[in-house]
């Protein structure tokens, strides 16, 4: 019920059926119904025949149920010659999925660890110039990267596109490992270094164990960048090897063949399913993920 | 290592060592891609290069030619029109909807969620959603004429003139809920006092929100500009999958112009000097923000 006792930060409803309360949850519904729609849109156009969203409106729900657009957007969707649907790009967006957090949150876990903890000279400057990089335009580093690719060999290999997510996912999970680090009792690491314990003995022993919730935040942000990316996939792969959000993009928007919107609809929601979905679960977690990976711009 | 000197610890590179050979993935980020690769491509934009980097140096000449591209400036402005409405419409409804869910509204994670989740998708996924909701022949539209409103006019991906305002309202889609959870945040900061204080002096509450909270949220609105402003620069997915900077060249935008001249029509040095420019707009943006935000103390 309306509760005038405790201080809320806004001033409280009194009575349910207030102006004010109409007005406000009235507001509230609508933009709900706003943010709500093109999921809803999405959701019934996947579930329709092709006849029936010729002839009907987009927001009917559908009359016969089918999961036969599912299916084709899965495993018979065409881009270009290749007529193997969407599965492709899904394992291929796994295998880059899954070395390219583990790498990623590995290397940026232990360097701010050392940022926090085993501060040398220059330390800070690097630090500067690794928060300032994130700010800097993709574009004025793709094409170095594509020379440095080369030189190494993984140029159009998924091991490419996982080191171009390690270098570009750690200013960002630096920055939250260094703070996270820092708020740890400095009285415990000085301790740890008094028993001996050194610079991995501690990072594994005492600072990994305490630090749960940080990984967490840090897998939640990458998983959700990394399959969302679009840009490093259609630039540092080919077609074999195209993520899921590329080939996305080419089943739907492709220019020859018959639109097949419920098709194109359940590719989409396939692709998109896999973020929403740790979105759901993990809640407040995945807030505080992106609030924090929003810093990176 | 050499041991001359007893009474002094080892040589400096040696100290710590653990931690620098740590900090190799980030030194080799920051210098050789950070930094290396944008000099690499600032001094490229000065050369010939074709499909090959070259350094055959010929001045301002790929920047004359971008200023004179029709595709250029046509990026460049939609740009700007993309940018100014999206910051003042990131701001004001990302604002408005953390006020309405700081009012001790029930349901308050349930409404949470819902403008949140289109966050967790990607610009490819909400371009394509819009798309086919703006389709003029099934969608919207579509649905008003058959409900008896015929000269219903919705359909702004079909125009040059209004297909920037169907990029604006997927943006606003899939990222006011960031800029409202930020705002929420800074909402839930302020100090109960303050509106105790405004409800003693008979402030109503719009008023306490505009003349009190707004400018006691400074650093929040700084925040969410930073980012807001970050992102309409890298706008480029967005428009590949609902437009594709079509109908014509009507919605290009710069980051779409910049691979296409890298990757598609191998002119590299018009690619160098369009992202040379985005870097300059970047710059212009974040300086005087870094100097207001660190400017006296010590960065870090």
């Amino acid at each position: 019920m309306a509760d005038a006792l405790t201080g809320p930060s806004g001033p409280p409803p009194k009575r349910i059926f207030s102006r004010t309360n109409i007005m406000l949850y009235g507001t509230l519904l609508v933009v709900s119904i706003y943010y709500l729609l093109p999921l809803y849109v999405m959701v019934v156009t996947s579930l329709k025949g092709m006849p029936e969203i010729r002839l009907g409106n987009i927001f009917a729900p559908p009359l016969e149920v089918t999961f036969e657009p599912w299916v084709k957007a899965w495993s018979e969707a065409c881009t270009g010659i290749n007529c193997d649907g969407l599965s492709r790009g899904f394992w291929n967006s796994v295998k880059i999925l899954v070395p390219s957090c583990a790498l990623s949150i590995a290397v940026a876990s232990v360097n701010g660890y050392a940022l926090a903890r085993w501060k040398f000279k220059g330390s800070e400057l690097f630090f500067s110039i690794l928060i300032v990089g994130a700010f800097i335009p993709y574009q004025t580093m793709l094409y170095p990267l594509v020379i440095i690719l080369r030189e190494l060999g993984l140029m159009g290999k998924l091991g490419g596109l996982v080191l171009v997510h390690t270098v570009f996912g750690m200013p960002i999970l630096t920055l939250l490992f260094r703070n996270y680090f820092a708020g740890i009792p400095e009285d415990l690491f000085k301790a740890a270094r008094v028993d001996g314990a050194g610079f991995w003995g501690i990072y594994f022993r005492i600072m990994l164990p305490m630090s749960l919730p940080i990984f967490v935040v840090a897998l939640i942000l990458q998983v959700t960048g990394i399959w969302n990316d679009f840009l490093f996939g259609v630039i540092y792969t080919k077609p074999a090897t195209y993520p899921m959000t590329v080939q996305l993009n080419n089943i739907v928007n492709s220019v020859q063949g018959i639109k097949e919107y419920n098709v194109n609809m359940a590719a989409t929601l396939l692709t998109g399913g896999v973020p929403l979905i740790l979105y759901f679960i993990s809640g407040k977690l995945f807030v505080r993920g992106i609030a924090a990976g929003a810093v990176k711009g | 290592m050499n041991q001359t000197n007893h009474s002094k610890r080892p040589p400096q590179l040696f100290k710590n060592l653990s931690a620098k050979i740590a900090s190799i993935p980030m030194i080799l980020t920051t210098m050789v891609v950070f930094v290396g690769g944008t000099t690499w491509t600032v001094v490229h934009s000065f050369t010939n290069s074709k499909l090959l980097p070259k350094l055959n140096f010929v001045g301002l000449d790929q920047y004359e030619r971008l200023w004179s591209s029709r595709r250029w400036l046509i990026s460049i402005e939609n740009l700007a029109v993309f940018g100014f409405f999206s910051l003042i419409l990131m701001m004001v409804i990302g604002f408005f909807l953390a006020t309405l869910l700081d009012r001790k509204v029930r349901g308050e994670n349930i409404f949470r969620t819902i403008f949140l989740y289109p966050f967790a998708l990607s610009f490819i996924v909400t371009g394509l959603a819009w798309q086919w909701i703006l389709n003029p022949d099934l969608g919207l539209q579509q649905v008003m004429h058959d409900l008896g409103w015929t000269s219903f006019e919705f359909n702004p991906l079909n125009s040059g003139d209004t297909v920037i305002y169907g990029l604006l309202i997927a943006a606003m889609w899939q990222g006011t809920g960031l800029i409202m959870v930020i705002m929420l945040a800074g909402l839930r900061g302020i100090d109960d006092d303050i509106w105790k204080a405004a409800r003693v002096d008979g402030i109503g509450t719009v008023k306490t929100y505009i003349k009190i909270i707004i400018p006691m949220m400074r650093p929040v609105f700084v925040t969410a500009l930073v980012i807001v402003a970050s992102g309409i620069i890298k706008l480029y997915d967005l428009v590949v999958a609902l437009t594709n900077g079509g109908p014509g060249l009507s919605s290009e935008v710069p980051a779409k112009y910049v691979i296409n001249y890298m990757f598609r029509a191998q002119n590299l040095g018009q690619g160098f000097a369009a992202s040379t420019m985005m870097l300059v707009t970047v710059a212009i943006i974040l300086i005087p923000w870094a100097y207001l935000e660190f400017g006296g103390k010590d960065n870090g």
